[in-house]
């Protein structure tokens, strides 16, 4: 069955308090959402990411491995999460990104792994 | 036979392809499929004669070719094979009596007509990219005569159908018609693109020329396939009116010096009376079934403005009262500024700026008809400095030289 991941983005400079009632909101939603995918099974594998600035981009050249503090890629938007799915096919992981989106509150992204 | 051939190929290229994407499972396969059995039809029917089902002997033809090419591959490992999510054995000829007796399965070729329409106009995919698959596959257009329509060089719509391909293919992307749920959705994506084509061909965004016969026949040949196959479905026949009735007007857009001519002061003798009779038709077919939606609003629009034998005798208040149903069915900024438009005629150029003011200026700062609405409105109403102003944007964002120059004359008249 094809897999896709649907990673959830936002502005990069959140901070997660758990206890305000927003993210607690979200959690709550979220939770369920993965409930749903277990049922269905349509689970795979999926994660809340700590913020950004919390990252380490690694390079490897020539046997040589160096390190850079921060994300990767300087943008606003960061991946704040992400769930990796299976699926039939492209209509039925849009229509579970739809709940990934409603759940998060925020936008999502969709995209096929190989093979 | 080029002629003929010609027309079985205009008629049959994008069913026969429709076809055998779903049995190959693959669409480039597919194309090429259908292409080298057009290739071999032009060598064999000037001797033989054309068959008489032509279109199931391009399919078939396609299908045994590709068959031919699999089993080459297949010899040379199964990952081709396994990579056109095919069944080899499915495929031959005494399991698949569908292909052989085509005549007898109507409707499963309609179904993938349908599917095929559905796939192309897919949400995933960019509005640009949906319209150069539906043309490319549907309308059996080559890649270089889509770009010449739409004035971009070669490369970039092959380009864009190739991506477009590649990424109904790599998401997996299934060969359905989808379920009664997502149907009105879907299906307004499918309306939406071919209506896309339509206006690309009646105002050309940029170039020489304000209209682009090619497109406009293809949306309307698209239209009329879309309302053939989805009878019961009143929008699909919307929009086949709202293009016939737009259509009947080409000739009176245009002076014999190239000017373009707007619609209150056009020649109504020289609007297609059949188109209007066959439009108003439709109109009254659809509405009859009382289930309103976007394009037959503005059928219903069009055909209010083809009663009107002149100008100053359309019933601007039923206009009115249709474009405030479509406001209310489906929201837009171009259906407020047209809503205005209309109120401007009834009640005034007044009127039609309190109208205007109402719509969210930022939605419409790169919309040249709403900054020409707002300069025609305000000259009307004797405010001219403003008038120049609204008429000076319209023109910097005016693509098409003739609309420009319209505009132009429109401002030096002030």
């Amino acid at each position: 069955m094809p897999k896709y991941l649907i990673s959830a983005w936002h502005d990069d400079n959140y901070e997660l308090d758990f206890s305000a009632p927003d993210a607690q909101r979200r959690v709550a939603r979220v939770g369920a959402f993965n409930e749903e995918l277990h049922q269905a099974g349509a689970w795979v594998f999926a994660a809340g990411l700590h913020p950004a600035s919390s990252a380490t981009v690694v390079r490897s050249s020539g046997g040589e491995v160096s390190m850079t503090d921060g994300p990767y890629a300087e943008t606003k938007e960061q991946m704040g999460g992400f769930w990796v799915i299976e699926a039939p096919d492209l209509d039925a992981a849009l229509a579970w990104a739809g709940k990934a989106a409603a759940a998060s509150e925020g936008p999502v992204e969709v995209r096929p792994a190989e093979g | 036979m080029t002629g003929p051939l010609d027309e079985v190929f205009r008629r049959e290229a994008g069913r026969c392809t429709a076809t055998l994407i779903r049995v190959l499972g693959d669409i480039d396969l597919a194309e090429d499929a259908v292409a080298e059995a057009f290739a071999i039809a032009a060598e064999q029917w000037p001797k033989t004669g054309i068959p008489p089902n032509p279109g199931g002997w391009i399919t078939t033809t396609a299908r045994n070719r590709a068959i031919d090419w699999l089993r080459r591959e297949s010899t040379r490992g199964e990952k081709h094979l396994a990579a056109h999510r095919l069944h080899l054995e499915s495929m031959e000829p005494d399991h698949n009596p569908e292909l052989d007796r085509l005549d007898d399965f109507v409707d499963v070729v309609a179904d993938d007509q349908l599917r095929l329409m559905f796939l192309c106009a897919h949400p995933a995919l960019a509005a640009d990219a949906q319209v150069g698959l539906i043309l490319r596959l549907l309308a059996g257009l080559s890649a270089g005569e889509i770009a010449t329509a739409f004035l971009v060089p070669d490369a970039t719509m092959a380009q864009r159908i190739v991506r477009a391909k590649r990424k109904l293919h790599d998401n997996h992307a299934s060969y359905r018609i989808p379920g009664a749920a997502e149907l009105p959705d879907r299906l307004h994506a499918v309306l939406a693109a071919i209506y896309l084509i339509f206006t690309e061909g009646h105002t050309a965004t940029s170039g020489q020329t304000l209209t682009r016969t090619g497109l406009s026949a293809e949306a309307i040949r698209l239209g009329r396939t879309l309302a053939g196959l989805m009878p019961d479905e009143p929008e699909a026949i919307g929009l086949l009116a709202l293009m016939l009735l737009s259509e009947s007007r080409r000739a009176a857009r245009i002076a014999a010096d190239g000017t373009m001519v707007r619609l209150a002061d056009q020649d109504r003798n020289r609007w297609d009376r059949t188109l209007i009779s066959e439009g108003h038709e439709l109109v009254r077919a659809c509405l009859r079934r009382n289930q309103p939606g976007p394009f037959q609003i503005q059928a219903a629009i069009a055909a209010v403005h083809a009663d009107a034998p002149t100008a100053e005798s359309t019933d601007w208040p039923q206009i009115i009262a249709l474009y405030d149903q479509l406001c209310a069915l489906r929201p837009s900024p171009v259906a407020a500024l047209n809503r205005s438009v209309a109120i401007a005629e009834l009640h005034g150029p007044i009127a039609g700026l309190d109208a205007l003011a109402e719509i969210d200026p930022a939605a419409l700062e790169n919309y040249q008809p709403y900054h020409a609405a707002r300069a025609d409105l305000l000259a009307r109403a004797g405010r001219h400095h403003e008038a120049v102003a609204a008429y000076d944007r319209a023109i910097e964002l005016a693509t098409n030289t003739i609309e420009r120059d319209f505009l132009i004359r429109q401002r030096a008249a002030l």
